[in-house]
């Protein structure tokens, strides 16, 4: 089976079109689902298309991080205040070896119920670009991932960069993880807050949580609800009616009934973090 | 097209990497992980593969100076990079930190240690004194099974400090009993030159591919194997039919009843059924899904109250209701004395499959040399695996050699043969040498386990705080083969009274058959389970009657003098109370700690809690010799013939120590060969914290035996020392006399002089209600664990361990550490996060063991109760050490949350559903009374 090895995106969306050809990125899916079985279908490994690695912002703001970039070019790079939940999801994956190699658009592409990327970036606002035969389009992320391991992409498209719009200077945000273990850890429950605060409340916010529902997702119902609260209260605003969204299942890390009580705990924790970082922070946010 | 592109390759095409400083070239697969490439095409067999999944770190490789994992990339994407292994790097740095590795003892198996190493030093190029916290974020993605992490820690932390210390140290005593000398065999795995199961096979040697059942139960029957062989390219295929001798084996002969391939039913999801023998390129093309077998799934029993309903499907016959057998100790009248009991406690309690979970999976090599079979790979037992391989293989024992590999962590699932006897088949029948390496999902699948447990249990206890009257009744799912669970419902009545005075004892225990994996020998053979049960009863007694938990204990415990449950009295070396004595100022001063701090009534809870344990060293009432030989040449040269496996615990070092103790040279004096059953003796398994017990008495009495020779020799009497400096010479007062050894005649092995001694532990037979004198020699333990429980989660952090162990003598307490540690993290994982579910957990990411962020410094108090039976008073520690782990975690989390847990894991939800239970939470224990 050929082993194809793009320099550019181009290249590479012509080698998708082989039947059955699958991108290699990071690794850190690819192999584990690969397991010992054989390689009968053509691979395109992406990561010699060094267009794809940079991490930068836009001229409005925004920041576009490549799909090549690893969950350690995201700890590393100097980002605004508001991607502090990023940098922490990034530093709970797997381990440093983990993030070394993998990668953010492979962690939303995988589109694993427990993705440790995606209720970070869902809060963000983030958005995905997809390069294919057909040209360029950018989803939002909900849009994106689709169901249980299941994508928006198409034949031959692949995700170019993960887009997050510019936020005020003083947003702020928090992540929070549980697992049974420190590290090496797949979560149980997982929960990204995202504050950004006027005048000592909260102007508006986004939360989204994740391994409690087939896909992660935000409560909007909260978001509704502290718009407006004070900074100081936000952590006592989540009640169990705002984490109705959620469908938790029962799996061997945890039952459904636990999940739904720890998630609601770690939402008030998040939002409480974030909140206090909004407060504290007061907009010194590294520019990039 | 762009030179990247260059590579596009329709089969094998070169790669080049900068390896270890030079420029490579290899053969690589489109999409071959670079882990294998290195290995096998590379010769870099210091990467390890434990997982081939980016769970457990050991085939850690530095790309371009970066920490990554070797098995989650292509060959090809390492193109023209840099890639540095442990053994191409010779930075002061790794210098430095294999010292320190060497000086704490923070390699037993070695099998992570290369992933280790090349971790810390990545870090310790950036950050030349990191602190803890960047310690364990840097060696996060490594596992390790054997040492607890904590010595790793304190290594890496260590480095730059000043080297010479410990070896100074050591050689001050000549390596002598009670010293601490760095391990005779460390420096192979800090090098990472320790040949472990899958590194000493040539690299185009035939590869061994098992076949397995993908259900618990099923009838199943084959296509055309011949054809698929021929289709396919396939050297052979091996099924039942292939067996020249006994299609049977089991390490309890009465009970031997596990088929090496399965004859028409597969009892158990993974059971073997036939194995593919190719090359490895044939291999690797080729999908074991198209095996031409033809399955009939038939109902399946997952637990033994199934296996043990009317209409449930037999697994033996024989076995009636699947039952395999049944062990009972009785004594006085339980029941009458909990009738009488001014307090009382019963609980059910659960307890899963817990997965061993070495680093490395089972592997080795085998050869046909000279109309023998010789099989290199890794096991506990060498001399159990001839006796199998000769009966499976129809020849004579004498034609069967077993060279035990390293062992990357054995825990007692490596005393069962698993690999062996597929490759002494493949080289046997195709006279051509023959690999294998099991997956990490094959080797959980199909290995042994810890047997689940369900116990319900009695206690009761006079006002005055004193037991009166014990029940208990175990039920142990055994899987679909007997393996060890016999000598699980053998030990556990036994033991599950713990180290107290239990006049009134009535404890019954069940094997039952189901179609689970068989389970087998784990590290304590049912007791931590059962400790688990009596440990929280006691607890529950203890503050029913408002005692301080540590002195219920203590007014109970066992002493010399006393009868044991069996019966049996001991006149001398009960180390209990010396065990609980030594934690009670650690004790009080936690409790009162923690009561202080929950005072704030924060969401996060501490407490301590207490447990302990016993453990009886060797076999239950049976002979289990060991025999030791050594040798001198006509050049002075002393060869010891250790025959005790080595699976990372130290016996080697420990044997040698006493040995050269009993001699009377010091440590480096003696070279050892071995194991190896061509030129070992048999030194029994490395099973039932016996080795250093039994097989250190053999190289005691060797020891003792070779000097009396010697000094014979020299006309000198016992009280002469021996000098090995250059030839050996004896020193009486003023005279010194060279031994004339050169003169002796050689015998066959080109000694002068030759040894051989055995020792037997005294041991009597248990009689129709369990009473007798199971064993010479007891070891015990009293554990401390302080935990932090997060209320509103359920979490739960254990911050601190504090462990007392009697081991009669610490012939080395830097291995007496590593040992405790090893056991807890091992008890830790138990308490908090382990559970194997057949077909759903076949990997380290669903299956979680502690990583190094998971275990907290461990305090290790050493009592030194010397029993008359060890050497130099020594007792057996390997299984001792986690069988008070779990339960005194449980206790803990009582004392911080109020919470009575009776089932583990002790996951969050688990233990937040107990938080909720009780009623008056967070609320530590009620005032203790003095």
């Amino acid at each position: 089976m050929p082993y194809h090895a793009p320099a550019s995106v181009d290249e590479a969306i012509i080698a998708l079109a082989s039947p059955g050809a699958k991108i290699l990125a990071g690794g850190t899916d690819f192999y584990p689902s690969l397991g010992d079985r054989p390689i009968n279908f053509p691979i395109v490994d992406v990561t010699r298309i060094s267009a794809l690695k940079t991490i930068a912002a836009d001229h409005d703001g925004a920041v576009r991080i490549g799909a090549g970039a690893t969950w350690s070019d995201v700890v590393a790079a100097p980002l605004p205040h508001v991607f502090q939940t990023l940098k922490e999801a990034a530093r709970t994956v797997g381990s440093i070896q983990i993030q070394n190699n993998g990668t953010l658009a492979g962690n939303l592409c995988n589109a694993s119920p427990a993705a440790d990327g995606v209720p970070a970036l869902l809060s963000l606002g983030a958005m995905v670009e997809i390069s294919g035969p057909e040209g360029v389009r950018v989803l939002p992320l909900e849009e994106f991932i689709t169901g249980v391991r299941a994508t928006a992409l198409g034949p031959a498209q692949m995700v170019t960069a993960i887009i997050v719009p510019s936020l005020p200077a003083a947003a702020a945000s928090a992540f929070e993880k549980l697992g049974a273990r420190r590290y090496l850890v797949i979560s149980i429950a997982m929960v990204s807050a995202v504050i950004v605060p006027r005048a000592g409340i909260v102007e508006s916010a986004r939360v989204a949580v994740g391994s409690c529902s087939a896909v992660a997702t935000r409560l909007p119902a909260l978001e509704d609800a502290l718009t407006g609260a004070p900074l100081s209260e936000a952590g006592a605003v989540p009640s169990p009616a705002h984490i109705a969204p959620l469908s938790p299942i029962d799996d061997v890390r945890a039952p459904a009934e636990y999940r739904d009580a720890a998630a609601l705990e770690l939402v008030r924790r998040a939002v409480a973090r974030a909140a206090t970082a909004a407060s504290t922070q007061a907009g010194t946010g590294t520019a990039l | 097209m762009s030179e990247a592109t260059a590579f596009d390759a329709p089969s094998e095409e070169f790669i080049s990497v900068h390896l270890n400083g030079t420029a490579q070239r290899a053969l690589a697969r489109p999409g071959q992980r670079l882990s294998e490439v290195l290995r096998e095409e590379l010769g870099a067999r210091d990467v390890k593969i434990g997982c081939n999944a980016g769970d457990c770190g050991a085939c850690t490789v530095l790309l371009d100076g970066a920490p990554v994992c070797a098995c989650l990339m292509s060959a090809q994407q390492a193109e023209g990079r840099r890639v540095d292994t442990l053994k191409g790097i010779e930075t002061p740095v790794m210098q430095a930190l294999k010292q320190a590795f060497l000086r704490h003892g923070a390699a037993q198996c070695g099998i992570s240690t290369p992933g280790m190493l090349l971790s810390a030093a990545a870090l310790l190029t950036e950050r030349e004194a990191p602190t803890e916290a960047e310690v364990t974020d840097a060696l996060g993605g490594v596992l390790c099974r054997c040492t607890g992490y904590r010595k790793i820690i304190d290594a890496v932390l260590d480095v730059g400090s000043a080297p010479a210390a410990l070896r100074e140290h050591a050689r001050d005593e000549g390596g002598a009993v009670g010293a601490s000398v760095v391990r005779v065999d460390g420096r192979a795995k800090v090098d990472g030159s320790e040949p472990f199961g899958d590194d000493v096979a040539p690299a185009d040697t035939l590869v061994v591919q098992v076949i397995r059942s993908p259900h618990p139960h099923a009838k199943f029957r084959f296509g055309d194997l011949d054809a698929y062989r021929r289709r396919h390219g396939l050297v052979a295929i091996l099924t039942a039919a292939d067996i020249p001798g006994r299609n049977l084996f089991g390490v309890i002969p009465p009970f031997a009843d596990q088929p090496v391939f399965a004859e028409g039913i597969a009892r158990f999801r993974g059971e073997a059924v036939a194995a593919i023998v190719a090359q490895a390129d044939t291999l690797a093309d080729l999908d074991p899904q198209s095996f031409p077998v033809l399955w009939e799934p038939l109902g399946a029993v997952g637990d033994p109250g199934a296996a043990m309903a009317e209409a449930a499907p037999q697994l033996h016959p024989g076995r009636a209701g699947n039952v395999m057998c049944r062990g009972l100790v009785k004594r006085g009248d339980a029941a009458g004395a909990i009738a009488r009991a001014a307090v009382t406690a019963t609980g059910r309690f659960t307890t899963p499959f817990v997965e061993h979970a070495y680093i490395e999976p089972e592997a080795g090599y085998a050869k046909k040399v000279d109309g023998r079979i010789e099989v290199f790979a890794c096991t506990q037992a060498p001399v159990m695996d001839r006796e199998a391989l000769a009966d499976i293989l129809g020849i004579p024992q004498s034609a069967v050699r077993v060279v035990p590999t390293g062992v990357g962590g054995g825990f007692g699932s490596k005393l069962d043969i698993s690999v062996q006897p597929y490759i002494a088949l493949a080289a046997l029948l195709t006279g051509r040498p023959a690999r294998i390496a099991y997956s990490r999902a094959e080797s959980m699948a199909s290995t042994t386990k810890r047997h689940p447990a369900d116990i319900t249990a009695t206690v009761g206890a006079t006002d005055d705080g004193k037991i009166c009257g014990f029940r208990f009744d175990g039920t142990f799912d055994t899987g679909a083969y007997a393996s060890w669970g016999p000598t699980v419902a053998n030990r556990v009545p036994v033991h599950a009274s713990g180290p107290y005075l239990v006049a009134d004892y009535e404890a019954r225990s069940a094997g039952v058959h189901t179609h689970n994996p068989p389970a087998g020998a784990f590290r304590g053979f049912g007791v931590p389970q059962s400790a688990i049960a009596q440990e929280v009863l006691f607890e529950d007694l203890a503050l029913k009657l408002g005692i301080d938990p540590l002195e219920f204990r203590h007014r109970n415990a066992l002493d010399n003098g006393l009868e044991t449950v069996c019966g049996q009295v001991f006149s001398q070396g009960v180390g209990i109370k010396r065990c609980l004595d030594a934690l009670r100022p650690h004790w009080q001063a936690a409790r009162a700690a923690a009561e202080a701090a929950n005072a704030a009534r924060g969401h996060i809870r501490r407490g301590v809690g207490i447990a302990c344990g016993w453990y009886g060293c060797g076999n239950t009432s049976m002979a289990n010799p060991s025999t030791i030989k050594a040798g001198i040449t006509a050049d002075g040269r002393i060869v010891l013939h250790q025959g005790a496996t080595d699976i990372g615990q130290g016996s080697n070092t420990v044997i040698a120590q006493i040995f050269a103790t009993a001699l009377g040279v010091p440590l480096t004096a003696v070279s050892l060969v071995g194991p190896d059953t061509d030129v070992t003796p048999d030194a029994g398994k490395t099973s039932a914290s016996r080795q250093t017990f039994v097989s250190g008495n053999a190289a005691r009495l060797a020891g003792e035996a070779l000097r009396a020779k010697l000094l014979r020799l020299a006309n000198a009497g016992p009280d002469a020392t021996i000098d090995t400096q250059s030839t050996i010479t004896v020193q009486e007062g003023l005279r010194t006399q060279t031994v004339p050894l050169a003169h002796l005649p050689l015998d066959p092995e080109g000694y002068v002089l030759t040894v051989s001694e055995s020792y037997d532990p005294p041991t009597e037979p248990l009689d129709e209600n369990g009473q007798g004198a199971p064993y010479a020699v007891y070891g015990y333990a009293a554990h401390m664990a302080h935990v932090a429980v997060d209320m509103a989660l359920g979490t739960v952090r254990v911050e601190r361990f504090t462990a007392a162990h009697d081991v009669g003598r610490a012939i080395n307490p830097v291995l007496v550490e590593g040992q405790v540690h090893g056991g807890i993290a091992q008890g830790l994982g138990m308490a908090l996060m382990e559970a194997y579910i057949p077909g759903r957990t076949e990997n380290l990411h669903d299956y979680l063991i502690p990583t190094i962020g998971d275990m907290p410094p461990v305090d290790t108090l050493i009592v030194e109760e010397a029993d008359a039976h060890g050497p130099y008073g020594a007792k057996g520690l390997g299984e001792h050490v986690l069988i008070p782990t779990a339960p005194a975690i449980l206790n803990a989390i009582r004392h911080a949350s109020g919470a009575r847990v009776t089932q583990v894991p002790a996951t969050p939800d688990v233990v937040l559903a107990a938080i909720r239970a009780t009623p008056d939470n967070g609320l530590a224990a009620k005032k203790e009374r003095p």
